[in-house]
């Protein structure tokens, strides 16, 4: 298998897999491990008829993810106790808010760290909530510290003594140094509370961020998951006036090139229903970022090295002006 | 003078087992496990469905239980209270 | 990847691929004979891989790659390929095994009912497991026991025995020659020869069993036996799992289940043999 094609296909028409023998499994489950998608795979394949092994191993699959959401929403109502006195909205971000709001977008999912956002104005007050309630500092050392709190859009990461889970504090979603510069005040104002207090984006907002976390925010390192839940995002709300909504808050946020692009890769490789509108023809470009996005083969790994190296330049570069990259670099080696 | 009142989570959220006098208690919203001793699983099933503060728990395990010294009993309920709060069986109100 | 084998161990099928011919021939030979991956689907796969492009052939550094990776695991020489191999399924375990709830633990099984020893690392489980193995015991496995979620019984997964420095002597005097892998020299634990299971262990790989005795063992101190509470066995065998707290509720009954179910002792002994007459004598005080 030489890229991720028969993976994306899988997803997208998982009656393609009853054509797979036992190398074909094999090498779709090393490549959806990669990409993070194992549990994505296994609930779109849910009912299916399976051969036993595959059957078992999308079953472990499945559970593991559903045990995995417990610990990522039990975290986030936790955070939420800590943060409950301050009287703040409270905004939950990417796999935990999916979850937390019930969306087939949390199907599988695997959710790594609790990221939240909150106003930059209560920062200060976040840090010493979470501090007194037994989360303590990952990167201690002033530099790291320092490094955070100017360039980057979050407080540096904390970790939940007794839990042993990380929270990533949020008071924009790109970094500042980033070109587009979201409208922070807009999302937190066009906010959905939740049962419990806590609050996740819009449903244009969330997938105008899904959009600037795909490119914006990496290299697109697990660039087809991050698709994913904008295909299922987009599914779910989809209807006119919401495609309407959709363009008029990625132009709010100065995010329309990435969302028309994100709309496109997702047409072009999971069958996505898109606003031809707003998704735009075909740019120069589109297919570089397609091979990039399916650049892993059958045992895992990422192939062309060359395009995979570019990107990670490149992703640096957009973070960070080329001046404060050579300054974090030399820092760091020195360190 | 009342202190802080805290409520637990209905009983359905918890699987116990006793073991050897401890209680292994797993708490179904967290995915945690917990090992407790003496009085911590009696404060939870104290509070049951109605919210207390410690005197208030004191009182309902005076009921249930044969206890000692009660006078002393109010500090070590509030302390434990406090612990179950940060391991997330309690929460404060 | 250039050469690959595929097999199975117990439940489980891993397809393990390597840059270089020698780690995968002596998988190949110390395993020959062990069965397909069900449904020929490997549950998971290992790389074994340079760690830098021209590292594959100017000392030549494997470095362990797979499903499941450990970001700041060290490379290894070729000349230590099969331990890299294994090192990598041992992490494919680790990391991302979720059927079975799994403890760093050796399981001998006799009559149906299973004996699981348990401790800290160099605690000598190995070596206990590979000596009942060639002393009236059948092999489960000597790294990881496998407790079935549903039923409560061990499922056998008998690897190649890691046998470290004095350990690779006592059993070189018991055991055929065939049955050994190559002796490795200067890892990172010092010397290393793999011990291949008997056949009855290899045969009987999908026969599961009851769990009749939990053991704490530790090599090289007085004989002595101490019985251990049910919840202190519960703490202890929480650490020396990988994966409870990823199984939840299920976790927590299979495990509450096991100490609730087989009695509980720490065993100090000073050599192999007491420490096996030690303990059939605790098996046969079992059945009274």
């Amino acid at each position: 298998m030489r890229d991720a094609r028969p993976l994306v296909r899988a997803l997208v028409d998982p009656v393609s897999v009853d054509r797979f023998d036992g190398a074909d499994w094999t090498a779709v489950i090393a490549c959806a491990r990669a990409e993070s998608l194992i549990g994505g795979l296994a609930h779109r394949l849910e009912g299916r008829y399976l051969p036993d092994a595959v059957a078992d191993l999308m079953a472990d699959a499945r559970r593991s993810a559903a045990q995995a959401r417990v610990h990522a929403l039990w975290e986030a109502e936790m955070a939420g106790r800590a943060l409950a006195g301050l009287n703040i909205p409270v905004i939950l971000l990417k796999g935990t808010a999916y979850a937390a709001a019930g969306l087939d977008a949390a199907d599988g999912r695997s959710i790594g760290d609790l990221d939240i956002l909150v106003p930059r104005t209560a920062l200060d007050r976040v840090e010493e909530a979470l501090l007194t309630a037994g989360w303590e500092w990952v990167k201690d050392n002033a530099y790291d510290q320092l490094y955070y709190r100017r360039w980057m859009h979050e407080l540096p990461p904390m970790i939940h003594r007794g839990r042993d889970r990380m929270i990533d504090v949020h008071h924009t979603i790109l970094p500042p140094t980033a070109r587009p510069k979201p409208d922070v005040e807009a999302l937190i104002e066009d906010s959905v509370a939740l049962a419990n207090g806590l609050r996740v984006l819009s449903p244009p907002d969330k997938i105008v961020h899904a959009a600037a976390h795909l490119f914006a925010d990496g290299d697109l390192a697990g660039g087809l998951r991050n698709l994913w839940d904008i295909d299922r995002l987009v599914r779910r709300y989809d209807a006119p006036a919401f495609r309407d909504r959709l363009a008029e808050r990625a132009r709010l946020h100065g995010l329309s090139s990435h969302v028309a692009r994100a709309l496109r890769l997702a047409r072009s490789l999971y069958e996505t229903p898109v606003d031809p509108h707003l998704a735009g023809r075909e740019r120069l470009g589109d297919g570089l970022f397609e091979r990039r996005l399916l650049a892993r083969d059958g045992w895992g790994r990422e192939c062309s090295k060359l395009l995979r190296f570019s990107f990670y330049v490149r992703s640096h570069w957009i973070r960070m002006p080329p001046l404060l990259l050579a300054r974090h670099l030399w820092n760091k080696a020195r360190a | 003078m009342s202190g802080p009142r805290y409520r637990a989570d209905s009983i359905e959220k918890r699987r116990i087992v006793r073991l050897d006098g401890l209680t292994l208690l797993f708490h179904r919203p967290s995915g945690i496990t917990h090992i407790l001793s003496v009085p911590a699983p009696e404060i939870l099933e104290a509070l049951g469905d109605e919210p207390a503060d410690a005197a208030g728990i004191v009182s309902r395990l005076a009921a249930r239980h044969d206890m000692a010294d009660i006078a002393e009993a109010e500090p070590v309920v509030a302390a434990r209270l406090s612990e179950l709060e940060a391991a997330g069986l309690v929460e404060r109100l | 990847m250039k050469h690959a084998i595929s097999l199975r161990i117990g439940p489980f099928g891993f397809r393990v691929g390597s840059a270089w011919p020698e780690p995968i021939i002596a998988l190949a030979h110390l395993y020959h004979g062990y069965p397909a991956p069900h449904d020929r689907v490997a549950d998971f796969s290992v790389r074994l891989e340079p760690e830098r492009p021209w590292r594959r052939w100017l000392r030549p550094s494997v470095a362990i790659r797979g499903d499941f990776m450990l970001s700041d695991a060290a490379p290894m020489a070729l000349a230590h390929g099969l331990l890299a191999a294994e090192m990598g399924m041992n992490l494919q375990m680790a990391l991302g095994q979720r059927r079975y709830l799994l403890l760093h633990a050796a399981t001998v099984e006799r009559d149906g009912r299973a004996l699981l020893l348990t401790g800290e690392s160099g605690a000598g489980k190995s070596t206990l497991a590979a000596l009942l193995g060639e002393h009236g015991w059948r092999l489960m496995g000597d790294e990881f026991a496998l407790l079935d979620l549903d039923r409560g019984l061990f499922h056998s997964f008998p690897r190649a025995i890691s046998l470290k420095n004095g350990a690779i002597a006592l059993m070189e005097a018991q055991v055929p020659a065939s049955r050994f892998g190559p002796r490795l020299e200067s890892t990172p634990k010092g010397a290393i020869r793999h011990l291949r299971p008997g056949d009855g262990a290899i045969a009987d790989m999908d026969k599961p069993a009851r769990p009749a005795m939990i053991l704490f063992p530790r090599f090289g101190f007085e004989r002595a036996v101490r019985p251990v509470l049910g919840a202190e066995a519960f703490v202890r065998l929480t650490q020396a799992s990988t994966n409870y707290v990823a199984l939840g509720e299920p976790g927590f009954m299979a495990l509450t289940g096991l100490v609730g179910q087989a009695p509980a002792r720490a065993i100090d002994y000073p050599d192999g043999e007491s420490a096996i007459a030690l303990i059939e004598q605790l098996w046969a005080e079992l059945k009274r």
